[in-house]
């Protein structure tokens, strides 16, 4: 017992001089890879495909800034992590950014010690019936079995809506998404809760997706984003004008099929910084001149990244809504490049 | 005239420390236990900076704080305004209910199993075989999660159990729902409760104790020592006349009277599970992932103990069978009375080491959603709150106190069966 005390206590200590290391932009050059924490498979927001390769929405921002940093939106290294091991992954640093729809909140952001960069999905939790439950509302659900993921903010937001609602529930507590769709499909449980978009992408993959419903309640703000390590601002600064890079790149009309013809130059001075034609923007982050020209090279704009992994062409089919640009009433809002 | 003087007294020189076979192991000793100080030293205060550079110091008050989540199994009562340390108590029970169900009915099994594989009959002794070499080579978390699969695949789910021509109705002439959330049995009731005691105030280890089931045990127990009494009283008339008196009725009537004529007085009843709304209600509901871990772990352990209570059995000579036999005992009282009890001296210490290890192997409840103390504390509590450290040796201590008392009550029973030498 001593023994395994001190094995213990040696890993915590060498998990912490790891962390305690600055500079993860140069760790990351040095290694060539950029180590990229996922969901454990989530369809539209980052899963294998049938050849192995990792593909998604949250795998297009990991693809974006390894593009930027290493010129190459291959190297990345994607390391699959639940609710429950993410945070301690991102802290411990086996990955350098974490990318896995995870909720931007106070304590999260400031105790737990993370700095998100950004959100690039404004998501929020609702329940998942099936439809011959004759269950119309959430409030409906009184004395209801509820799966649901543990270690997520979805289990905190779920005790407070059935206790302000003064309704009972039993909470099952599931470790990954696909034991979630297992119990929810038996019938083990009668109701599935994650974030909405979760819920759509789950819902994809079930053999008879129109038996089941999402309920019209959304009882929480979750605003998704990647997020990094706190205390390393300049590594921080990389993750979040790449995030915005992909945003901006769709306001301003920047595709990945006009791509090369915006990087020759244009009447529109702010393309033209983000391109590296004109200024120096790249080398105030640390990167060369076309680090964003290859970020959105990766996998197209934003709008693109969101049309082709989880928008309303593909089986996930979620429409813009929150996550059109501010321009389209929606809250994607980028800072300018200048 | 001879003078006696003592030999010139030695004295001590430093370099004896070393040179001097008396203290030399005695030197090694004390300069490798300062080294092993050093180095655990070194490490704690390694950790610690390191976790203050990182902005967490070590910190237990996040265990007064709300815990925010709910736990379906409780043995006793929690909302999610309780806080995070009374979550861990709850997950706490319910590891020590996994892992005293677990044990006992690991005993049960791996005796049975154990016994039946020295059996002559060919078919039998080859069925356990089979059945312990696959058990006991197969990962336990695999036989727990193939345990939960099953329960939910394999049950009807309380849907089915709905309208004028249900696919699934409810066993043992109405009274038992088998579903795949879970076993609803009928549950003891009182209808004149003599209500609760509540311990510990409104700690979070706060606990209430039925008075009920205390009267209860009460009685029982002084129904148990007039039985010793009486069976003491007839051992002393049988030790002086060598007549036996006749003892069975009066001990039926103490077994069953006063604790049969205290659960009248109590209003004793059963509560039956019945559906409403969407899940069963009423009744005790024993949740899958109880089922699942206990099942998985007992039949896993019980593998091994069938091959430990085998060896046992094994290692008690057959001159004692032969000699049993030769007295004209039959093989099953040559058993009971002659084998098994010599095999516990053997048996017992290896038998500590596996209840031992169904109690850690508990802590892979969370693969089945089952709410222990690595799954709330270690599991929930430890994200939430983000203090791993804290948790995870919060953890380890409670674990090590769980096995340090298995282990010391076992440990007193082994010194009562051992063989007393003189």
């Amino acid at each position: 017992m001593k023994k395994s005390v001190i094995l213990g206590a040696l890993t915590v200590a060498g998990l912490a001089a790891g962390a305690a290391a600055a500079g993860t932009l140069d760790d990351v050059k040095a290694r060539g890879k950029l180590n990229c924490g996922v969901t454990t498979g989530l369809v539209g927001f980052a899963a294998p495909d049938a050849n192995g390769n990792w593909d998604g929405f949250d795998v297009g921002v990991c693809r974006a800034v390894a593009a930027a940093v290493l010129g190459d939106p291959a190297a990345v290294e994607f390391v699959p992590t639940t609710g429950k091991t993410r945070f301690t992954a991102l802290a411990s640093g086996e990955v350098d950014v974490l990318a896995r729809n995870t909720t931007w909140t106070f304590s999260r952001d400031v105790d737990l010690k993370f700095e998100f960069v950004g959100v690039n999905y404004y998501d929020g939790q609702g329940f998942m019936i099936p439809k011959d439950l004759g269950v119309s509302s959430a409030k409906e659900l009184d004395g209801a079995t509820v799966c649901i993921q543990t270690g997520t903010t979805t289990e905190l937001n779920l005790a407070d809506f059935f206790r302000a609602n003064n309704i009972s529930y039993e909470p099952v507590p599931i470790e990954t998404n696909a034991e979630a769709q297992q119990q929810f499909l038996a019938g083990a449980c009668d109701v599935y809760t994650t974030d909405a978009s979760g819920l759509a992408a789950t819902r994809a993959t079930f053999e008879n997706p129109g038996d089941f419903a999402v309920l019209p309640e959304i009882i929480s703000k979750e605003p998704l984003g990647p997020l990094v390590r706190h205390g390393d601002n300049e590594w921080g600064d990389v993750v979040r004008w790449t995030l915005n890079a992909l945003i901006s790149a769709e306001e301003l009309g920047i595709t990945s099929a006009n791509l090369e013809e915006m990087a020759k130059g244009t009447n529109n001075p702010e393309i033209n910084r983000m391109m590296g034609t004109e200024g120096s923007l790249g080398e105030m982050l640390g990167l060369d001149a076309e680090w964003a020209k290859r970020a959105i090279a990766a996998g197209g704009n934003y709008g693109e990244l969101f049309a082709k992994n989880i928008g309303e062409e593909t089986p996930v089919g979620l429409a813009r809504g929150l996550n059109a640009q501010w321009t389209n009433g929606g809250l994607l809002y980028s800072p300018p490049f200048r | 005239m001879t003078t006696l003087t003592d030999p010139p007294k030695e004295s001590f020189r430093l370099s004896m420390l070393i040179y001097d076979t008396r203290y030399r192991s005695m030197t090694i000793q004390v300069v490798a236990m300062i080294g092993f100080m050093l180095l655990a030293a070194w490490l704690i205060n390694n950790t610690m900076t390191n976790l203050a550079t990182l902005g967490k110091p070590v910190n237990l008050g996040f265990l007064t704080d709300r815990a925010g989540y709910d736990i379906n199994q409780r043995l006793v009562d929690y909302s999610n305004n309780d806080s995070h340390l009374r979550a861990a108590f709850v997950g706490l029970l319910n590891t020590l209910l996994v892992a005293f169900l677990g044990c006992i009915t690991a005993t049960i099994i791996g005796v049975l199993v154990g016994v039946l594989r020295l059996s002559k009959n060919w078919l039998v002794a080859k069925i356990m075989t089979v059945y312990v070499e696959m058990f006991r080579n197969v990962p336990v978390l695999l036989w727990i999660v193939l345990a939960m699969a099953i329960l939910i695949e394999s049950l009807p789910a309380p849907r089915a159990f709905r309208g004028a021509e249900p696919e699934a109705t409810m066993k043992l002439f109405d009274t038992v729902a088998i579903t795949n959330r879970g076993v609803y049995v009928p549950e003891p009731l009182f209808s004149n409760s003599l209500g609760n005691i509540h311990l510990f105030g409104s700690s979070s280890l706060r606990f209430d104790l039925s008075v009920d089931l205390l009267v209860l045990a009460i009685v029982f127990g002084l129904s148990l020592f007039g039985i010793a009494k009486v069976n003491a009283r007839a051992h002393r008339i049988q030790d002086a006349t060598g007549d036996r008196p006749k003892t069975i009725w009066i001990n039926l009537g103490l077994f069953f009277v006063p604790s049969v004529i205290t659960l009248i007085a109590l209003g004793f009843h059963l509560g039956y599970p019945e559906l409403k709304g969407f899940n069963f209600t009423g009744g005790t509901h024993m949740r899958n992932s109880l089922i699942a871990l206990w099942l998985a772990l007992s039949l896993y352990t019980a593998a091994f103990i069938a091959e430990i209570v085998r060896g046992g059995i094994l290692a008690i000579s057959h001159g004692q069978t032969e000699a049993a036999s030769a007295l004209g005992l039959r093989p099953g009282k040559t058993m009971r009375l002659v084998i098994l009890p010599q095999a516990l001296r053997v048996i017992i210490p290896p038998l500590i080491s596996n209840y031992l290890n169904l109690t850690k192997n508990s802590s892979l409840a969370i693969a089945v959603g089952y709410m222990d103390i690595t799954g709330t504390l270690g599991g929930i509590t430890m994200n939430q709150t983000g203090r791993e450290l804290e948790s995870v040796l919060m953890l380890m201590g409670c674990y090590l106190l769980i096995s340090l008392s298995i282990s010391s009550v076992m440990n007193w029973y082994n010194n009562r069966v051992k063989l007393v030498e003189r």
